[in-house]
C-alpha cells in the first residue's frame, strides 16, 4: 500500500477551513493551532480522517484557565501568546503514520465557558471532556456523559480554575462529624 | 458498661436508607432500559474489592452472569497533584509526580523532568541520560512485577506473587541505594538525575541482571503453558485495533492488538535510539497477548540495561545539567565559590522562570503513554501542569473491553491493561 506524502497542517486546515483557523504558534517544535470554537468537531474529524494528515491518535485533551491575565486583548507583541479569552482547551493529537503531533486549541470565554465536544470523533474524549468539564467547569455541548468525574457529584466550584484557592477546601466526608463524635465509642469513659 | 444503642423504629431506618439511595432515573441513558425495568442487575464491584488494584468502583449492569453495561466510577484517589504543582516551583513539584503512579515513579519522575526540559530548553549530560535508561528500565520490570504478581492473583495462581515481589524488593533496593527511597525516589529531576550513581550499584545491578533471565524464565513454567491460565485468558477481554486507537489505550494494551507503536522507539528521548532492543507484538489483542507482551518486555528490557551497564562503565561526567540558572550547584562548590551560593541560594528559594507558553512531551512508561503537559506562567510557577495518564484512558475504555464478557473475566480485564488508581485519579 502506498502511504500518501505528508502534508502541512496548518495550510491544509487553512486551505479547507480559512477564517476557522485564527491563530498559528511554534514552539519548541510543536504545532499549535488555535481554532474557532464552533467548528472543532468538524477540524478534528478533518485532522483525524484527511489522507496526509491521519491524526488517528487523540492523547490527550487539556485546558489552561488564562484568569487574572489581560486575557481580553487580541496578541500585542508582550504577551508570548495569542489569548482572547479565559480558557484555553487544547487537544493533543498524534499522527502515528508520519509520527508528529498537532495541538488544536480553542477559546472559550470566562462567561458561560463551553464547547462542542470532540467524542463524535475521538471516543477516547469523553473522560478527558469529563475531566475537564468537572475540574475546569467547561461545559461540552452534547457530551454523552456530563456527570462529575474526579470530583464528588455534590462538589461545589471546579478545583482548577486558577480562582480556586488552594488549601481552603472543605475537607471531604466532614459533614456529620458531630454525628461521629457523639456516637463513638471514646475511651474517656 | 457498655450501653446499647436504643432501638431505632423499623420506618426510621428506611427512611434514613432512602436518604442514601439514588433513582434509577439517574442512571438513565448510562445504562439500558432493561436495568430500569429491572430485567437486568446492577452490581458494585468495589471501591474496595481486591481485584480491582486500587479504589476503583464499577457499576455493572449483569445480564445473567454477562456483562451489558459498565460504568467505571473514579476519583477515590484524587489528590489534586496537578493543583498542587500549580503552587509550586519547578523543582518542587518532582516529589508530587512520584505519587501518581505509585508503582513506577521514575517514569512519572521522567515525563515531568523531560517535560520541563522542553520548555526551558534545558540540557541533559550523556551519563546521566544513561543512568535514565537504567532507571526507567527498573522502574518497568518493577511495575510488570507487580502487575504479573497481582493479576495472577487475580485469576486463582497464587504463588506468582511471591516469587514476582521477590525480585520487585531486588529492584526496589537498588532505587535504596540511587536515591534514599524505596518507591518514591524523586530521582529523576529537571537537568539530570539527583546524583551519580554510588559505588556498589552496578555490582548489584550486574548481579542482577545475570538472575534475573531464569527468574523470568520461572514465572513463564509458571503460567504460559498453565491450561488454566490460557482458559482463563485466550479469547477474554479481545480489543480490535481500531478500538484500541479510538479510546486512546497506549502501551502493552495497544501493542497486544498488534499496533506497532511504543515512544521509545518511535519519539525517543533520553538516547534509546541508540539502544538495541524489540518491540513484542501480539496477535489476537485478549488477555493472553497482553500477559506474553509484558514477559517479553521484561527479556527486552533487560537487553537494554545490559547495554546500559556497559555504557555506565565507559562513560564519566556529570550527571546533572551544569546550567547554573536551572540546576544546583554540587555542595562540594558551595565552600569555594561565591557564583556558587549564589546559585544555590536562587535556586532553592526562588526557582527558575520559565517561558509563558505551553508544550506536552510523553514518554512511554510501563503502563503506557504518559504525558506531561505544562504551560508555564512567565514566573518560578507553571500556570497548568497536566498529565495524561494510560491508567486513566485504559479506565475509560473498560466498558467497550467488557462488553459482553462474563463477570468472572472483568477480573482478567481489569488486570489486563494494568491498570494504577493513584495513575488514574492523580
Amino acid at each position: 500500500m502506498e502511504i500518501p506524502a505528508a502534508r502541512d497542517p496548518v495550510q491544509a486546515a487553512r486551505d479547507a477551513f480559512g477564517e476557522a483557523i485564527l491563530h498559528v504558534k511554534h514552539f519548541r517544535g510543536e504545532t499549535t493551532v488555535v481554532v474557532a470554537a464552533e467548528r472543532l468537531p468538524d477540524l478534528l474529524g478533518f485532522f483525524r480522517g484527511r489522507a496526509g494528515l491521519v491524526y488517528n491518535m487523540l492523547s490527550d485533551v487539556s485546558a489552561v484557565d488564562y484568569f487574572p491575565d489581560d486575557y481580553g486583548d487580541a496578541y500585542d507583541g508582550i504577551q508570548s501568546d495569542y489569548r482572547p479569552e479565559r480558557y484555553g482547551v487544547c487537544y493533543h493529537l498524534l499522527s502515528m503514520l508520519y509520527n508528529r503531533r498537532l495541538r488544536i486549541k480553542a477559546f472559550t470565554p470566562a462567561v458561560d465557558p463551553r464547547l462542542p465536544t470532540g467524542t463524535s470523533v475521538f471516543p477516547a474524549a469523553n473522560w478527558l471532556e469529563r475531566e475537564i468539564a468537572d475540574m475546569m467547569g467547561i461545559v461540552f455541548d452534547d457530551h454523552p456523559d456530563p456527570r462529575r468525574l474526579l470530583m464528588p457529584e455534590d462538589w461545589h466550584g471546579h478545583p482548577h480554575r486558577r480562582d480556586y484557592p488552594l488549601g481552603k477546601e472543605t475537607v471531604a466526608f466532614s459533614f456529620n462529624v458531630e454525628d461521629i463524635h457523639a456516637h463513638k465509642p471514646f475511651a474517656k469513659d | 458498661m457498655a450501653v446499647a444503642a436504643p432501638p431505632q423504629s423499623q420506618a426510621a431506618s428506611l427512611e434514613e436508607q432512602r436518604r442514601w439511595e439514588g433513582s434509577i432515573e439517574q442512571l438513565r441513558g448510562l445504562v439500558s432500559d432493561r436495568a430500569v425495568s429491572g430485567d437486568t442487575m446492577l452490581l458494585n464491584m468495589g471501591p474496595h474489592h481486591p481485584s480491582t488494584h486500587g479504589v476503583l468502583r464499577l457499576l455493572l449492569e449483569l445480564d445473567g452472569e454477562q456483562i451489558v453495561t459498565c460504568l467505571p466510577d473514579i476519583g477515590f484517589l484524587h489528590t489534586g497533584i496537578e493543583k498542587s504543582i500549580e503552587d509550586k516551583t519547578y523543582e518542587k513539584a518532582v516529589p508530587l509526580t512520584d505519587r501518581m503512579d505509585y508503582l513506577s515513579p521514575m517514569s512519572n519522575n521522567m515525563a515531568y523532568a523531560a517535560a520541563v526540559e522542553k520548555l526551558l530548553d534545558l540540557d541533559v549530560p550523556e551519563r546521566a541520560q544513561i543512568i535514565r535508561v537504567v532507571c526507567l528500565e527498573l522502574a518497568r520490570c518493577a511495575s510488570h512485577l507487580v502487575w504479573l504478581g497481582t493479576h495472577a492473583i487475580d485469576m486463582g495462581a497464587m504463588s506468582v506473587l511471591l516469587y514476582a515481589f521477590r525480585e520487585r524488593e531486588r529492584i526496589l533496593g537498588m532505587f535504596e541505594m540511587l536515591s534514599g527511597q524505596r518507591m518514591m525516589s524523586s530521582y529523576i529531576r529537571p537537568g539530570g538525575v539527583w546524583r551519580d550513581v554510588p559505588a556498589d550499584f552496578l555490582p548489584t545491578l550486574k548481579q542482577f541482571l545475570n538472575d534475573f533471565p531464569y527468574k523470568v524464565d520461572d514465572y513463564e513454567a509458571l503460567l504460559t503453558q498453565n491450561p488454566i491460565w490460557k482458559d482463563r485468558s485466550q479469547g477474554v477481554g479481545v480489543v480490535e485495533p481500531d478500538v484500541a486507537l479510538a479510546y486512546g489505550m497506549t502501551g502493552p494494551a495497544l501493542r497486544g492488538s498488534g499496533v506497532n507503536w511504543d515512544l521509545r522507539k518511535a519519539q525517543p528521548y533520553s538516547g534509546y535510539e541508540t539502544y538495541e532492543f524489540n518491540v513484542p507484538l501480539g496477535d489476537h489483542g485478549d488477555v493472553y497477548d497482553r500477559y506474553l507482551i509484558r514477559i517479553h518486555e521484561f527479556r527486552e528490557s533487560l537487553k537494554i540495561l545490559q547495554q546500559a551497564v556497559s555504557r555506565l562503565e565507559r562513560t564519566q561526567g556529570p550527571t546533572r545539567s551544569e546550567n547554573r540558572k536551572y540546576c544546583p550547584p554540587l555542595r562540594s562548590e558551595l565552600g569555594q565559590s561565591m557564583e556558587a551560593v549564589i546559585h544555590h541560594f536562587k535556586l532553592w528559594t526562588y526557582g527558575y522562570d520559565a517561558p509563558d507558553d505551553e508544550i506536552y512531551c510523553a514518554i512511554e512508561s510501563p503502563r503506557g503513554e504518559i504525558g506531561c503537559y505544562i504551560h508555564g506562567a512567565g514566573t518560578n510557577k507553571p500556570r497548568r501542569v497536566h498529565f495524561k495518564t494510560p491508567s486513566f484512558m485504559h479506565i475509560s475504555a473498560l466498558p467497550v473491553v467488557s462488553k459482553g464478557y462474563l463477570l468472572a473475566d472483568m477480573v482478567a480485564i481489569i488486570g489486563s491493561v494494568d491498570i494504577v488508581l493513584g495513575d488514574c485519579d492523580r
